[in-house]
C-alpha cells in the first residue's frame, strides 16, 4: 500500500510537466500551428527557471523566470513562422536545437548548486488521511496548476467565442481571415501562450521534480508532450488522461528495473511513441477520407492576400 | 427598364425604372485599381449597385471579377479608387467592417470549417456574440422562412455540396444584409438546385436587398439579373440590361472576340466497342460504403460518351479506376480494345493505347516546376521514341513539346517554360494536346474546360471532337451540361455512385439530366442491356 502511494505520488511529479507543456502545445495546433520546439523552450524554461530561483531564492519568480525563457523562445518561432511565413517544422527544430544549446550556457553556472524544492501543499487533517491524503491534498503548486489549466482550456474552446475563433482559425485560415478573424494575431497568441505553458513545465523539472540543474535535464519530455497531443487526438479531456499514462510509463520505466523484471529499458521508453503511432493509424481507420481529428490547418503557414 | 447599355463610361447617377425620383446607388464603386506585381487585376473599375437589383458582374476566368467583389467586401485594398455605400464614403479595413455596414458575402469555394458543426460555422460569421442557443434558434427560424433546411448540430464534413451553400447563404442572411455578395453560386448545384437558389434570390430581392451575382453563365444572367457589368481582361467592357441582350451579344462583350462554333463532324459512325467497363465497384478512400457502385459502360471507336453530375458523386473515382491509379477487383471489369485490363497499373494501359487527362492540372496532370518538354515525357515515353537507350533524347522532348504547342495553339512567354508558367486555358491545351498527339485508341478526360477561357475552350472541345472522328473512343467527365450537350453523343449522369444509362444527347433535355443528377430514378431496365453488351464484347 505503501509502495503504491509512493507510485502514484511520483507518476504525478512525472506527469506534471508533460501535462504543463502539452496544455500549451495543443493550443497551439488548435491555433493551427506546428512548434516543434517544445523540447528547446521546456529546456530554457528549466534553466532560466532555475537561474531565477537560485539568484532571488523564490520558487515564484524562478517559475515566472521559466515562463518568461519559454515565451521569449516562441517569440522567436512566431517572427520566423507567422511573421517571415518559414517554414514551420525546420523552424521548430531549429528552436530545439538553439533551446538546448543556449540552455547549456545559461545553465552553465548553475550546475551543482542546490535549491529548496517548491514547497507541498499541508492541510491539517486532509493531507493525513491514509492513502489519498497526500496525493489529493499533498502536492505542490505546480501539480494543482497543470489542472487547473487543463480544466480552463478544455472550457476555453468550447465553452467561449474566442476558443471557438481560435478553432476556426486552425481549421480553415483562409474562411477564418475571409470573416474577418486576425489570423496572425490569434495564432500568435497561442504560440506564446504554448511557449509560456512549455517554459513552466520546463520549469518544474529543477524547482520541484529535482531541486537542481543539469543540462539537458528535460531528456525528451518535449517530444513526448507533442506525441501526447496527437495521441489526445487534440482534446483536453484525452490530453490529461494521456500525460497520466505517458507519466505513469516513465515511471513504470524505473521500477521494472527496481523489480528486477527482465525488460528492456528501452522498450519501455518507447512505449509512449509506439502508442501515439497506434492512436494515429486509429483516428485515420475511423474517421475517413471526409473529416480528420486533426486542425486541417496544421503546420501550414498563412499569408494574408492583400 | 429604359436601356442602360452605357459602354466604358461611368454610369448616370440616376436609375430610370424607379419612376420620376432618381435613386441613389447602394453601393458605387469609382475608378477601383488593384494591381499584383505587373499584372493589374482591376483597372479603373466603376460599378453601381441600386436598391433592390440583382447585379450581375460578368466575366471570363481572370477577367477580374473576384478581384473587384474582395476589395467590396473588404478583403482586398484597392491601390485607387473609393467605394461609396449609401452616399457615404467607405474604407474598409477588412471583411468584419463591411458585414458592420450589410454587406455579405456568399464564397464560391466555401469559406466554412469542416471539423465545426452548423451552429458553429453560423456563430462566427455573426458580428455581435450572443449566447449559442439563441444563435441554434435563430438559424432554424431564417433557415425555415427561406425553405433552406439544416440541422444546427451536424458537422459541416458529413453535409453535400448543396447543404453546404445553404449554410453559406443562412449565414450572411442572419446578419440581415444590405447587399449580397455570390460568388458563381450555381458552379457546384444541379439545375433543379439553381432553380431554388433563385426562388430565393428573387425573394431577398423583392425584400428591397441588392445582389451581386458573379457569374460566367450567360442563361442564367438573362433569367435571373436586372442589371449586368461585364468585365473583360480587369477592365469594364459595358453595363447592361442583360434581358435586352442576345446571349452572342454578351459572350462577344466578355471575350472580346466572337467565339468559334464547334463545328460537329457528324460522319463517324459509332464501330466497335473500345472501352468496356463491366460492373466496376469500388470502395471511397475510407471506410464507408462503396463510392462506384455496378457501373457500367461501352464506349465505341468514334464516338463521345459524357459523364454529367454534380461534383462528388464518385467522378474522381470513376476516372482514377479507368486510369489505372485505383486497380478493379478483376481484370475482366474493365476491357481495353478487348484485353482485360482492370488490374493494370496507369502506364500497361497507356501502353494499350488508353491516354488520361485528369481535372487537377498542377500536380496530377502535369508537374508544376517541370519544363513542358518534360512534362511531355511523362506521359508520353512509352512508345514515343524520346528516350534511347536508357537516356533522355533532349532534342525529342523538346521536339514534342513545339508540335504540341504548335497544333494546340498553346501560348507561352518562351520556347520551354515551367508548366506553372502557363495560364490555365494554355496548359489544359497543352495536357490535351499532348494526349491526342498520341492517337490513343481510347482517352478519358475529366473537365476538359474547367476555368479555362471561351476560346481556349472551343479549342479543345473541336479537338475531341476530331479525336472521335479518327475513331477513338472519348469519354468526357463534366459538370457542365452545355459543353457534354455540345460534343458529346451519349450523355450518361453518374449520382452516388451509380451511373445511369446513356441516353442520346439529341434525348438528354436539361430537365431529364438534371433529375438525375438530382438522383431522381435510374431506369433499372437499362443497366441489364449494358451488361450483356459488356459480356458479349
Amino acid at each position: 500500500m505503501l509502495l503504491l502511494e509512493a507510485v502514484i505520488v511520483s507518476v504525478i511529479a512525472a506527469s506534471t510537466p508533460l501535462l504543463l507543456a502539452a496544455s500549451g502545445e495543443l493550443i497551439v495546433e488548435r491555433a493551427g500551428v506546428l512548434n516543434l520546439g517544445v523540447e528547446g523552450m521546456m529546456i530554457m524554461g528549466a534553466a532560466c527557471g532555475f537561474a531565477g530561483a537560485y539568484l532571488t531564492g523564490s520558487i515564484l519568480i524562478g517559475a515566472l523566470c521559466g515562463i518568461a525563457a519559454g515565451a521569449a523562445m516562441s517569440a522567436i518561432f512566431a517572427t520566423l513562422t507567422l511573421g517571415l511565413a518559414v517554414n514551420q517544422v525546420a523552424t521548430g527544430l531549429a528552436l530545439t536545437i538553439l533551446g538546448v544549446g543556449l540552455s547549456g550556457l545559461i545553465g552553465a553556472g548553475f550546475v551543482g548548486q542546490k535549491i529548496v524544492p517548491a514547497a507541498h501543499l499541508y492541510l491539517p487533517v486532509l493531507t493525513d488521511l491514509p492513502f489519498v491524503g497526500r496525493i489529493l491534498f499533498g502536492q505542490d503548486a505546480f501539480v494543482y496548476m497543470s489542472i487547473a489549466l487543463i480544466i480552463a482550456i478544455r472550457l476555453f474552446l468550447f465553452r467561449t467565442r474566442l476558443g471557438l475563433v481560435l478553432r476556426a482559425v486552425g481549421d480553415n485560415h483562409a474562411s477564418a481571415y475571409a470573416l474577418g478573424y486576425p489570423v496572425l494575431r490569434i495564432r500568435l497568441c497561442a504560440v506564446l501562450f504554448g511557449g509560456a505553458c512549455a517554459g513552466l513545465g520546463g520549469a518544474y523539472l529543477p524547482l520541484a521534480y529535482t531541486p537542481f540543474f543539469v543540462s539537458e535535464m528535460t531528456a525528451g519530455r518535449g517530444w513526448i508532450a507533442l506525441a501526447l497531443v496527437v495521441f489526445a487526438s487534440w482534446r483536453p479531456g484525452r490530453l490529461f488522461g494521456g500525460a497520466y499514462l505517458f507519466g505513469a510509463v516513465t515511471i513504470l520505466q524505473l521500477h521494472t528495473q527496481a523489480l528486477g523484471l527482465d525488460i528492456p529499458s528501452q522498450l519501455m521508453s518507447s512505449l509512449p511513441y509506439l502508442a501515439t503511432v497506434v492512436v494515429l493509424v486509429l483516428i485515420s481507420r475511423t474517421r475517413g477520407a471526409a473529416g480528420s481529428a486533426a486542425p486541417a490547418c496544421l503546420g501550414l503557414v498563412f499569408v494574408p492576400d492583400r | 427598364m429604359a436601356n442602360r447599355c452605357i459602354t466604358g463610361t461611368p454610369m448616370p447617377n440616376t436609375f430610370p425604372s424607379a419612376g420620376s425620383e432618381p435613386v441613389a446607388p447602394l453601393l458605387r464603386a469609382a475608378g477601383i485599381s488593384k494591381r499584383y506585381g505587373n499584372c493589374i487585376a482591376n483597372d479603373a473599375i466603376h460599378l453601381d449597385v441600386y436598391p433592390g437589383e440583382i447585379h450581375a458582374i460578368l466575366g471570363e476566368n481572370g477577367a477580374g471579377k473576384s478581384t473587384l467583389v474582395k476589395v467590396i467586401y473588404g478583403l482586398i485594398q484597392p491601390n485607387a479608387g473609393e467605394l461609396r455605400f449609401m452616399g457615404r464614403r467607405i474604407v474598409l479595413a477588412g471583411p468584419a467592417a463591411a458585414r458592420a455596414l450589410g454587406i455579405a458575402m456568399v464564397f464560391q469555394h466555401f469559406s466554412l470549417f469542416e471539423n465545426l458543426t452548423v451552429a458553429e460555422n453560423v456563430a462566427l460569421g455573426l458580428p455581435l456574440p450572443e449566447p449559442f442557443a439563441a444563435i441554434c434558434a435563430r438559424l432554424a427560424k431564417t433557415a425555415l422562412a427561406y425553405g433552406l433546411p439544416l440541422d444546427p448540430r451536424r458537422e459541416v464534413w458529413r453535409l453535400s455540396v448543396g447543404e453546404r451553400q445553404r449554410i453559406e447563404i443562412v449565414r450572411a442572411l442572419m446578419q440581415n444584409p444590405k447587399l449580397l455578395i455570390l460568388d458563381e453560386p450555381t458552379a457546384v448545384l444541379t439545375p433543379q438546385e439553381a432553380d431554388q437558389l433563385f426562388v430565393v434570390l428573387n425573394r431577398l430581392k423583392n425584400e428591397g436587398r441588392s445582389i451581386l451575382y458573379i457569374s460566367h453563365k450567360l442563361d442564367e444572367v438573362q433569367r435571373l439579373c436586372d442589371t449586368a457589368t461585364v468585365l473583360r481582361a480587369g477592365k469594364k467592357v459595358a453595363t447592361c440590361d442583360p434581358r435586352r441582350e442576345t446571349a452572342a451579344s454578351l459572350a462577344r462583350m466578355m471575350v472580346g472576340a466572337d467565339v468559334d462554333r464547334v463545328k460537329a463532324s457528324r460522319a463517324r459512325g459509332a464501330s466497335v466497342p473500345r472501352l468496356v467497363i463491366d460492373r466496376l465497384s469500388l470502395s471511397a478512400d475510407g471506410p464507408h460504403e462503396g463510392r462506384l457502385k455496378e457501373v457500367s459502360l461501352k464506349v465505341c471507336g468514334g464516338e463521345i460518351v459524357g459523364i454529367a453530375g454534380v461534383a462528388g458523386n464518385g467522378q474522381d473515382e470513376l476516372f482514377a479506376a479507368l486510369s489505372g491509379e485505383r486497380l478493379a477487383a478483376n481484370a475482366e471489369t474493365i476491357l481495353i480494345d478487348g484485353r482485360a485490363a482492370g488490374l493494370f497499373g496507369v502506364t500497361e494501359r497507356r501502353r494499350l493505347g488508353a491516354a488520361f487527362v485528369p481535372e487537377e492540372r498542377l500536380g496530377r496532370g502535369a508537374v508544376p516546376r517541370m519544363k513542358l518538354s518534360e512534362n511531355a515525357l511523362l506521359t508520353g515515353h512509352v512508345a514515343s521514341g524520346m528516350v534511347k537507350r536508357g537516356f533522355i533524347d533532349k532534342r525529342e522532348t523538346l521536339a514534342a513539346a513545339d508540335r504540341i504547342a504548335a497544333t494546340f495553339d498553346v501560348r507561352k512567354a518562351k520556347r520551354d517554360p515551367e508548366a506553372a508558367s502557363l495560364s490555365g486555358g494554355n496548359l489544359q491545351k497543352f495536357m490535351v494536346g499532348r494526349e491526342i498527339l498520341r492517337e490513343p485508341g481510347f482517352l478519358v478526360v475529366s473537365q476538359p474546360t474547367w476555368g479555362v477561357d471561351a476560346g481556349a475552350a472551343a479549342t479543345i472541345r473541336q479537338a475531341l471532337i476530331d479525336l472521335a472522328g479518327r475513331g477513338t473512343a472519348v469519354l468526357v467527365i463534366s459538370q457542365d451540361l452545355d459543353e457534354l450537350a455540345e460534343i458529346s453523343d451519349r450523355i450518361a449522369v453518374i449520382f452516388d455512385g451509380n451511373l445511369s444509362a446513356p441516353l442520346a444527347a439529341s434525348a438528354a433535355s436539361r430537365e431529364i439530366l438534371g433529375l438525375l443528377m438530382g438522383g431522381a430514378a435510374i431506369e433499372p431496365r437499362a443497366c441489364p442491356q449494358e451488361e450483356k453488351h459488356a459480356v458479349d464484347a
